[in-house]
Protein backbone atom coordinates (compact mmCIF):
# COMPACT_ATOMS: atom_id res chain seq x y z
CA UNK A 1 0.00 0.00 0.00
CA UNK A 2 1.22 3.28 -1.05
CA UNK A 3 1.57 5.46 2.44
CA UNK A 4 0.24 9.44 2.49
CA UNK A 5 2.70 11.49 2.39
CA UNK A 6 2.48 14.93 4.80
CA UNK A 7 2.50 18.09 2.97
CA UNK A 8 6.06 18.27 4.92
CA UNK A 9 7.83 15.04 2.97
CA UNK A 10 10.02 17.79 1.16
CA UNK A 11 12.00 18.75 3.69
CA UNK A 12 12.48 15.52 5.28
CA UNK A 13 16.29 14.65 3.85
CA UNK A 14 17.95 13.92 7.01
CA UNK A 15 14.67 12.12 8.81
CA UNK A 16 14.67 8.76 9.56
CA UNK A 17 10.74 7.91 8.07
CA UNK A 18 8.18 5.14 9.56
CA UNK A 19 4.93 4.23 8.64
CA UNK A 20 2.16 5.62 11.28
CA UNK A 21 -1.13 5.32 10.75
CA UNK A 22 -0.88 4.30 6.69
CA UNK A 23 1.26 8.12 6.49
CA UNK A 24 4.77 8.30 5.98
CA UNK A 25 6.32 10.09 9.04
CA UNK A 26 9.71 11.22 10.99
CA UNK A 27 10.19 9.14 13.81
CA UNK A 28 13.45 10.81 14.45
CA UNK A 29 15.41 13.82 12.90
CA UNK A 30 19.31 13.80 15.32
CA UNK A 31 18.17 11.63 18.04
CA UNK A 32 14.90 10.86 19.99
CA UNK A 33 17.09 12.21 23.50
CA UNK A 34 17.95 15.01 22.28
CA UNK A 35 14.66 15.90 20.72
CA UNK A 36 12.35 15.07 23.91
CA UNK A 37 14.92 17.39 25.86
CA UNK A 38 14.64 20.13 23.72
CA UNK A 39 10.77 20.27 24.37
CA UNK A 40 11.29 19.69 27.86
CA UNK A 41 13.95 22.60 28.49
CA UNK A 42 13.45 25.08 25.58
CA UNK A 43 10.93 23.81 22.71
CA UNK A 44 10.55 21.46 19.37
CA UNK A 45 8.59 21.28 16.35
CA UNK A 46 6.55 18.42 15.19
CA UNK A 47 4.97 17.81 12.07
CA UNK A 48 1.46 16.44 13.15
CA UNK A 49 -0.49 16.92 9.80
CA UNK A 50 -0.92 12.82 9.64
CA UNK A 51 -3.60 13.37 12.75
CA UNK A 52 -6.76 13.68 10.91
CA UNK A 53 -8.82 16.61 10.91
CA UNK A 54 -12.29 16.68 9.88
CA UNK A 55 -14.97 19.78 10.27
CA UNK A 56 -19.01 19.59 11.11
CA UNK A 57 -20.88 22.80 10.88
CA UNK A 58 -24.52 23.47 10.60
CA UNK A 59 -27.72 23.86 12.62
CA UNK A 60 -27.49 20.20 13.93
CA UNK A 61 -23.40 20.18 14.11
CA UNK A 62 -23.29 19.91 18.04
CA UNK A 63 -25.64 17.82 18.48
CA UNK A 64 -24.20 15.29 16.25
CA UNK A 65 -20.62 16.13 18.03
CA UNK A 66 -22.48 15.70 21.06
CA UNK A 67 -24.07 12.58 20.63
CA UNK A 68 -20.64 10.97 18.73
CA UNK A 69 -17.91 11.87 21.92
CA UNK A 70 -18.55 11.12 25.42
CA UNK A 71 -17.37 14.73 26.64
CA UNK A 72 -20.09 17.76 26.97
CA UNK A 73 -19.75 19.55 23.35
CA UNK A 74 -22.55 22.20 24.76
CA UNK A 75 -19.83 23.52 27.41
CA UNK A 76 -17.90 25.13 24.20
CA UNK A 77 -17.78 28.23 23.59
CA UNK A 78 -16.29 29.77 20.32
CA UNK A 79 -13.01 29.60 20.67
CA UNK A 80 -12.89 26.64 23.01
CA UNK A 81 -11.30 23.05 22.95
CA UNK A 82 -11.81 20.47 24.72
CA UNK A 83 -10.40 16.36 24.47
CA UNK A 84 -12.77 13.21 24.53
CA UNK A 85 -13.54 9.95 23.98
CA UNK A 86 -15.49 8.19 20.80
CA UNK A 87 -17.06 4.86 22.18
CA UNK A 88 -19.15 2.81 20.66
CA UNK A 89 -22.29 1.15 21.79
CA UNK A 90 -20.66 -1.04 24.56
CA UNK A 91 -18.36 2.43 25.55
CA UNK A 92 -15.05 0.82 23.99
CA UNK A 93 -13.01 3.70 22.89
CA UNK A 94 -13.09 3.47 18.64
CA UNK A 95 -10.67 6.87 19.03
CA UNK A 96 -10.03 9.68 21.23
CA UNK A 97 -10.20 13.23 20.00
CA UNK A 98 -9.66 16.90 20.38
CA UNK A 99 -13.59 19.21 19.62
CA UNK A 100 -12.50 22.45 19.03
CA UNK A 101 -15.49 24.83 18.52
CA UNK A 102 -13.94 27.41 16.12
CA UNK A 103 -13.85 31.21 16.71
CA UNK A 104 -17.10 32.73 15.80
CA UNK A 105 -15.71 34.39 12.85
CA UNK A 106 -14.60 30.97 10.86
CA UNK A 107 -16.56 28.90 8.04
CA UNK A 108 -17.21 25.69 9.90
CA UNK A 109 -18.69 25.41 13.46
CA UNK A 110 -16.57 22.76 15.01
CA UNK A 111 -13.32 20.63 14.33
CA UNK A 112 -12.14 17.24 15.55
CA UNK A 113 -8.70 15.67 15.50
CA UNK A 114 -9.07 12.05 14.28
CA UNK A 115 -6.18 10.02 14.82
CA UNK A 116 -3.82 9.12 12.25
CA UNK A 117 -5.55 6.97 9.78
CA UNK A 118 -8.92 7.35 11.77
CA UNK A 119 -9.66 10.08 10.10
CA UNK A 120 -12.04 8.50 6.91
CA UNK A 121 -13.50 5.74 9.65
CA UNK A 122 -14.31 8.72 11.36
CA UNK A 123 -16.37 11.25 8.91
CA UNK A 124 -17.86 8.35 7.74
CA UNK A 125 -19.05 7.69 11.53
CA UNK A 126 -20.35 11.31 11.72
CA UNK A 127 -22.06 11.10 8.30
CA UNK A 128 -23.65 7.38 8.89
CA UNK A 129 -25.10 9.06 12.23
CA UNK A 130 -26.18 11.99 10.92
CA UNK A 131 -28.53 10.07 8.34
CA UNK A 132 -29.76 7.90 10.89
CA UNK A 133 -30.78 10.84 13.43
CA UNK A 134 -31.74 12.43 10.29
CA UNK A 135 -29.65 15.92 11.65
CA UNK A 136 -28.51 18.44 9.48
CA UNK A 137 -24.65 19.23 9.05
CA UNK A 138 -22.13 19.26 6.86
CA UNK A 139 -19.25 16.97 7.95
CA UNK A 140 -15.69 17.65 5.54
CA UNK A 141 -12.69 15.53 5.81
CA UNK A 142 -10.22 17.97 5.29
CA UNK A 143 -7.43 16.13 6.25
CA UNK A 144 -5.32 16.55 3.43
CA UNK A 145 -5.88 20.03 2.97
CA UNK A 146 -4.69 20.94 6.06
CA UNK A 147 -1.37 20.67 8.07
CA UNK A 148 -0.70 20.74 11.35
CA UNK A 149 2.23 21.85 13.02
CA UNK A 150 2.77 21.51 16.78
CA UNK A 151 4.73 23.73 18.89
CA UNK A 152 6.25 22.53 21.95
CA UNK A 153 7.88 23.44 25.04
CA UNK A 154 8.95 26.34 27.34
CA UNK A 155 10.04 28.96 24.97
CA UNK A 156 7.24 28.13 22.19
CA UNK A 157 5.32 30.62 22.89
CA UNK A 158 8.43 33.62 22.77
CA UNK A 159 9.15 32.02 19.36
CA UNK A 160 5.30 32.11 17.87
CA UNK A 161 5.24 35.44 19.10
CA UNK A 162 8.09 36.44 16.79
CA UNK A 163 6.05 35.12 13.69
CA UNK A 164 2.54 36.58 14.63
CA UNK A 165 0.70 39.66 16.02
CA UNK A 166 -1.73 37.28 17.71
CA UNK A 167 -2.26 38.12 21.67
CA UNK A 168 -0.67 34.58 23.19
CA UNK A 169 -1.40 36.07 26.91
CA UNK A 170 -4.80 35.92 26.26
CA UNK A 171 -5.08 32.53 24.68
CA UNK A 172 -5.63 29.89 27.20
CA UNK A 173 -4.84 26.51 27.27
CA UNK A 174 -7.71 24.17 25.10
CA UNK A 175 -8.27 27.65 23.52
CA UNK A 176 -8.05 28.07 19.36
CA UNK A 177 -8.12 31.24 17.58
CA UNK A 178 -7.83 32.46 13.90
CA UNK A 179 -4.49 34.06 13.19
CA UNK A 180 -1.19 35.25 10.66
CA UNK A 181 1.35 33.22 11.39
CA UNK A 182 4.87 33.85 9.18
CA UNK A 183 2.02 35.57 6.66
CA UNK A 184 -0.53 32.41 6.63
CA UNK A 185 -3.46 32.02 7.97
CA UNK A 186 -3.66 29.45 10.47
CA UNK A 187 -5.53 28.18 13.33
CA UNK A 188 -3.17 28.33 16.41
CA UNK A 189 -4.49 25.82 19.40
CA UNK A 190 -2.83 26.28 22.83
CA UNK A 191 -2.73 22.40 23.03
CA UNK A 192 -0.25 19.76 22.36
CA UNK A 193 0.32 15.60 23.88
CA UNK A 194 3.53 16.62 25.24
CA UNK A 195 2.57 18.10 29.16
CA UNK A 196 4.79 21.11 27.90
CA UNK A 197 3.25 24.63 27.16
CA UNK A 198 2.48 24.60 23.19
CA UNK A 199 0.83 25.06 20.13
CA UNK A 200 -1.10 23.46 17.66
CA UNK A 201 -0.73 25.30 14.31
CA UNK A 202 -2.82 24.07 11.60
CA UNK A 203 -2.57 25.60 8.09
CA UNK A 204 -3.15 25.25 4.51
CA UNK A 205 -1.30 21.99 3.22
CA UNK A 206 0.29 24.24 0.89
CA UNK A 207 1.64 26.72 3.28
CA UNK A 208 3.24 23.97 5.26
CA UNK A 209 6.52 24.64 4.79
CA UNK A 210 6.37 28.14 5.54
CA UNK A 211 4.92 27.60 8.86
CA UNK A 212 7.39 24.98 9.80
CA UNK A 213 10.44 27.07 8.71
CA UNK A 214 8.85 29.88 10.55
CA UNK A 215 9.34 28.07 13.99
CA UNK A 216 13.13 28.23 14.76
CA UNK A 217 13.58 24.99 16.69
CA UNK A 218 14.68 21.57 17.05
CA UNK A 219 12.88 19.66 14.75
CA UNK A 220 11.26 16.28 16.25
CA UNK A 221 10.19 13.40 15.20
CA UNK A 222 7.33 10.66 16.63
CA UNK A 223 10.30 9.10 18.51
CA UNK A 224 10.06 11.76 20.92
CA UNK A 225 6.62 12.14 20.91
CA UNK A 226 5.75 9.30 21.85
CA UNK A 227 8.48 9.15 25.03
CA UNK A 228 6.92 12.81 25.53
CA UNK A 229 3.48 11.82 25.96
CA UNK A 230 4.29 8.66 27.64
CA UNK A 231 6.18 10.54 30.59
CA UNK A 232 2.46 12.51 30.96
CA UNK A 233 0.88 8.93 30.80
CA UNK A 234 -1.85 10.10 27.26
CA UNK A 235 -2.99 7.21 26.07
CA UNK A 236 -1.61 6.57 22.41
CA UNK A 237 -4.38 4.81 20.14
CA UNK A 238 -3.72 1.46 19.23
CA UNK A 239 -1.17 0.94 22.65
CA UNK A 240 -3.46 1.45 25.43
CA UNK A 241 -6.88 1.09 23.45
CA UNK A 242 -7.88 -0.65 19.87
CA UNK A 243 -11.20 -2.07 19.34
CA UNK A 244 -10.07 -5.27 18.15
CA UNK A 245 -6.31 -5.55 20.01
CA UNK A 246 -7.18 -3.83 23.26
CA UNK A 247 -10.75 -3.13 23.45
CA UNK A 248 -11.07 -1.19 26.48
CA UNK A 249 -13.50 2.24 28.28
CA UNK A 250 -12.57 5.49 29.33
CA UNK A 251 -12.87 4.22 32.88
CA UNK A 252 -10.37 1.78 31.79
CA UNK A 253 -8.07 3.80 30.14
CA UNK A 254 -8.01 6.27 33.16
CA UNK A 255 -9.90 8.99 31.14
CA UNK A 256 -12.89 8.91 32.76
CA UNK A 257 -12.84 12.86 33.31
CA UNK A 258 -13.69 12.72 28.89
CA UNK A 259 -16.92 11.38 30.34
CA UNK A 260 -20.39 13.94 30.77
CA UNK A 261 -22.37 10.85 31.49
CA UNK A 262 -25.51 13.93 31.57
CA UNK A 263 -25.43 13.84 28.08
CA UNK A 264 -26.82 12.00 25.31
CA UNK A 265 -24.08 10.21 23.35
CA UNK A 266 -23.60 6.72 21.86
CA UNK A 267 -22.01 4.14 24.80
CA UNK A 268 -23.44 6.39 27.19
CA UNK A 269 -25.83 3.71 28.77
CA UNK A 270 -23.01 1.30 29.11
CA UNK A 271 -20.96 3.75 30.73
CA UNK A 272 -22.73 5.33 33.22
CA UNK A 273 -23.63 0.92 34.31
CA UNK A 274 -19.29 0.37 34.53
CA UNK A 275 -19.40 4.02 36.17
CA UNK A 276 -21.96 2.95 38.62
CA UNK A 277 -20.34 -0.73 39.55
CA UNK A 278 -16.63 0.26 38.67
CA UNK A 279 -13.96 -1.59 36.63
CA UNK A 280 -12.17 -4.23 37.71
CA UNK A 281 -9.15 -2.88 35.29
CA UNK A 282 -7.57 -0.05 34.66
CA UNK A 283 -4.26 1.80 33.08
CA UNK A 284 -1.47 2.54 35.77
CA UNK A 285 1.91 3.52 35.57
CA UNK A 286 4.74 0.78 36.02
CA UNK A 287 8.61 1.73 36.87
CA UNK A 288 11.06 -1.18 36.27
CA UNK A 289 13.46 -1.03 39.28
CA UNK A 290 15.84 -3.93 37.51
CA UNK A 291 17.85 -2.63 34.69
CA UNK A 292 15.66 -3.27 31.03
CA UNK A 293 12.91 -1.81 29.15
CA UNK A 294 9.39 -2.51 29.67
CA UNK A 295 7.42 -2.74 25.83
CA UNK A 296 4.42 -2.83 24.73
CA UNK A 297 2.62 -6.53 25.44
CA UNK A 298 5.31 -7.92 28.31
CA UNK A 299 3.66 -9.58 30.75
CA UNK A 300 2.70 -7.93 34.41
CA UNK A 301 2.90 -10.66 37.60
CA UNK A 302 2.66 -10.58 40.87
CA UNK A 303 5.82 -11.27 43.44
CA UNK A 304 4.85 -15.04 43.16
CA UNK A 305 4.46 -14.81 39.25
CA UNK A 306 0.64 -14.86 38.94
CA UNK A 307 -0.81 -12.98 35.88
CA UNK A 308 -1.56 -9.42 36.33
CA UNK A 309 -1.63 -7.86 33.26
CA UNK A 310 0.52 -6.47 30.14
CA UNK A 311 2.66 -3.55 29.59
CA UNK A 312 0.29 -1.08 26.48
CA UNK A 313 3.32 0.82 25.95
CA UNK A 314 7.37 1.61 27.57
CA UNK A 315 9.78 3.20 27.35
CA UNK A 316 13.13 4.51 28.76
CA UNK A 317 12.22 7.87 30.30
CA UNK A 318 14.99 10.66 28.75
CA UNK A 319 13.90 12.67 31.56
CA UNK A 320 14.04 10.74 34.38
CA UNK A 321 16.41 8.21 33.32
CA UNK A 322 14.21 4.99 34.57
CA UNK A 323 12.43 2.54 32.18
CA UNK A 324 8.44 3.38 32.52
CA UNK A 325 5.32 2.44 31.38
CA UNK A 326 1.71 2.15 31.25
CA UNK A 327 -0.06 -1.26 32.01
CA UNK A 328 -3.64 -2.86 32.48
CA UNK A 329 -3.66 -3.94 36.02
CA UNK A 330 -6.44 -4.76 38.78
CA UNK A 331 -7.81 -1.68 40.23
CA UNK A 332 -6.25 -2.67 43.23
CA UNK A 333 -2.91 -1.85 41.47
CA UNK A 334 -3.88 2.06 40.75
CA UNK A 335 -2.58 2.58 44.37
CA UNK A 336 1.45 3.88 43.60
CA UNK A 337 4.32 1.92 45.26
CA UNK A 338 2.94 -1.49 44.41
CA UNK A 339 5.37 -4.25 44.02
CA UNK A 340 5.13 -6.12 40.63
CA UNK A 341 6.93 -8.03 38.33
CA UNK A 342 7.64 -6.83 34.46
CA UNK A 343 8.55 -10.22 32.39
CA UNK A 344 11.10 -9.34 30.00
CA UNK A 345 12.77 -12.23 27.51
CA UNK A 346 11.10 -15.11 30.25
CA UNK A 347 13.13 -13.38 33.19
CA UNK A 348 11.01 -11.67 35.78
CA UNK A 349 11.91 -7.78 37.25
CA UNK A 350 11.39 -5.89 39.69
CA UNK A 351 9.18 -3.08 39.71
CA UNK A 352 6.70 -0.89 41.15
CA UNK A 353 3.60 1.01 40.34
CA UNK A 354 3.55 4.66 39.98
CA UNK A 355 1.22 7.44 39.85
CA UNK A 356 1.07 9.33 36.65
CA UNK A 357 2.28 11.71 35.15
CA UNK A 358 5.63 10.36 35.92
CA UNK A 359 7.20 14.19 35.59
CA UNK A 360 6.23 16.91 37.87
CA UNK A 361 4.04 18.72 35.13
CA UNK B 1 25.67 9.69 5.30
CA UNK B 2 28.50 7.77 5.37
CA UNK B 3 29.47 5.27 8.40
CA UNK B 4 33.02 4.24 9.34
CA UNK B 5 34.08 0.79 8.35
CA UNK B 6 37.54 0.49 10.10
CA UNK B 7 39.90 -1.88 7.17
CA UNK B 8 41.36 -4.36 9.81
CA UNK B 9 37.58 -5.33 11.09
CA UNK B 10 35.71 -8.61 9.56
CA UNK B 11 31.59 -8.02 10.04
CA UNK B 12 28.44 -9.76 9.97
CA UNK B 13 25.97 -8.99 7.96
CA UNK B 14 23.88 -8.61 10.82
CA UNK B 15 26.16 -5.50 11.88
CA UNK B 16 28.71 -7.31 14.48
CA UNK B 17 32.27 -6.79 14.06
CA UNK B 18 34.88 -8.68 15.32
CA UNK B 19 38.89 -8.57 15.66
CA UNK B 20 41.15 -11.09 14.06
CA UNK B 21 42.75 -12.02 16.83
CA UNK B 22 42.93 -15.09 18.80
CA UNK B 23 40.88 -13.41 21.45
CA UNK B 24 38.64 -11.22 19.20
CA UNK B 25 36.51 -8.52 20.30
CA UNK B 26 33.31 -7.96 19.39
CA UNK B 27 30.55 -5.04 19.01
CA UNK B 28 27.97 -3.73 16.47
CA UNK B 29 28.82 -1.43 13.58
CA UNK B 30 28.71 2.74 13.31
CA UNK B 31 25.83 1.84 10.87
CA UNK B 32 23.95 -0.41 13.71
CA UNK B 33 24.61 2.42 15.65
CA UNK B 34 23.03 4.49 13.94
CA UNK B 35 20.05 2.45 12.71
CA UNK B 36 19.32 1.54 16.45
CA UNK B 37 19.29 5.51 17.92
CA UNK B 38 19.74 6.10 21.29
CA UNK B 39 20.89 2.93 22.86
CA UNK B 40 19.51 2.81 26.62
CA UNK B 41 20.21 -0.63 27.62
CA UNK B 42 23.17 -3.78 26.61
CA UNK B 43 22.23 -7.53 27.91
CA UNK B 44 25.35 -9.43 27.47
CA UNK B 45 26.59 -13.19 28.48
CA UNK B 46 28.75 -13.38 31.08
CA UNK B 47 32.62 -14.94 31.31
CA UNK B 48 32.93 -17.79 30.86
CA UNK B 49 30.04 -18.39 28.42
CA UNK B 50 30.23 -20.21 25.36
CA UNK B 51 29.08 -18.58 22.41
CA UNK B 52 28.44 -20.30 18.63
CA UNK B 53 29.07 -18.04 15.79
CA UNK B 54 25.37 -17.29 13.70
CA UNK B 55 24.16 -17.30 16.93
CA UNK B 56 22.04 -14.50 19.07
CA UNK B 57 24.60 -13.87 22.41
CA UNK B 58 22.66 -10.67 23.90
CA UNK B 59 19.96 -7.55 23.59
CA UNK B 60 20.58 -3.92 22.24
CA UNK B 61 17.82 -2.00 23.18
CA UNK B 62 17.44 1.76 21.98
CA UNK B 63 14.59 3.59 23.15
CA UNK B 64 12.30 2.85 20.30
CA UNK B 65 13.91 -0.45 19.10
CA UNK B 66 15.08 -4.41 20.58
CA UNK B 67 17.73 -5.79 18.69
CA UNK B 68 19.42 -9.32 19.62
CA UNK B 69 22.92 -9.04 18.23
CA UNK B 70 24.91 -12.21 17.10
CA UNK B 71 28.05 -14.17 17.70
CA UNK B 72 30.26 -13.43 14.91
CA UNK B 73 32.65 -16.32 16.02
CA UNK B 74 32.31 -19.17 18.22
CA UNK B 75 34.45 -19.50 21.50
CA UNK B 76 34.90 -18.50 25.38
CA UNK B 77 33.56 -14.68 26.53
CA UNK B 78 37.14 -13.69 28.21
CA UNK B 79 35.86 -10.48 29.01
CA UNK B 80 32.72 -8.19 29.11
CA UNK B 81 32.57 -4.55 28.48
CA UNK B 82 30.71 -3.78 32.29
CA UNK B 83 30.58 -0.20 31.44
CA UNK B 84 27.99 -0.44 28.92
CA UNK B 85 25.85 -1.85 31.67
CA UNK B 86 25.82 2.24 33.38
CA UNK B 87 27.33 3.45 30.49
CA UNK B 88 25.08 2.03 27.17
CA UNK B 89 25.30 5.29 25.22
CA UNK B 90 29.02 4.24 24.82
CA UNK B 91 27.50 2.08 21.64
CA UNK B 92 26.49 5.31 20.05
CA UNK B 93 29.03 7.21 21.05
CA UNK B 94 31.88 4.90 20.24
CA UNK B 95 30.79 1.85 18.24
CA UNK B 96 34.68 0.39 17.29
CA UNK B 97 36.26 2.14 20.53
CA UNK B 98 34.61 1.89 23.93
CA UNK B 99 31.43 0.49 23.45
CA UNK B 100 32.55 -2.72 22.67
CA UNK B 101 30.78 -5.16 23.98
CA UNK B 102 32.89 -8.95 24.43
CA UNK B 103 36.28 -10.32 24.24
CA UNK B 104 36.24 -13.92 23.14
CA UNK B 105 38.79 -16.89 23.11
CA UNK B 106 38.42 -18.30 19.26
CA UNK B 107 37.41 -22.09 19.12
CA UNK B 108 37.82 -22.42 15.54
CA UNK B 109 39.93 -19.50 14.08
CA UNK B 110 39.12 -20.38 9.80
CA UNK B 111 35.57 -18.91 10.96
CA UNK B 112 36.82 -15.58 10.41
CA UNK B 113 37.30 -16.15 6.91
CA UNK B 114 33.81 -16.71 6.40
CA UNK B 115 32.94 -13.36 7.58
CA UNK B 116 32.59 -10.00 5.40
CA UNK B 117 35.78 -7.95 5.31
CA UNK B 118 35.50 -3.99 5.23
CA UNK B 119 34.74 -3.54 1.40
CA UNK B 120 32.12 -5.99 1.63
CA UNK B 121 30.48 -5.23 4.38
CA UNK B 122 30.92 -1.31 2.98
CA UNK B 123 28.82 -2.53 -0.09
CA UNK B 124 26.42 -4.25 2.16
CA UNK B 125 25.25 -0.61 4.01
CA UNK B 126 25.73 1.78 1.13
Amino acid sequence: MTLRQPPLAGVYTDATLTDFGGWEMPVEFESIRAEHTAVRETAGKFDVSHMGQVTVSGPDALELTQRLTTNDVAALGPGDAQYAGITDEDGILLDDTVVYRLPAESDDDYLFIPNAGHDGEMAERWVSHREEWGLTATVTNRTEEYAMVALQGPHAQALLAAETVLELDSLGRFEVANGVVAGVECLVARTGYTGEDGFEILCPAGDAETVWNAADCQPCGLGARDTLRLEMGYLLSGEEFHPRDEPRTPYEADIGWTVALDTDFVGRDSLAAQERDGVGETLVGVELLDRGVPRHGYEVTDLDGATLGHITSGTMSPTLGVPIALAYLPTEYAEPERSVEVVIRGEPKEARTRATPFIDR
Amino acid sequence: MSFDVPEDLRYLESHEWVTTDDTARVGITDFAQDELGDVVFVELPAEGDELTAGEDFGVVESIKAVSDVYAPVSGTVTAVNEALFDQPELVNEDPFGDGWMLEVELADESELDELLDAAEYRDQIE
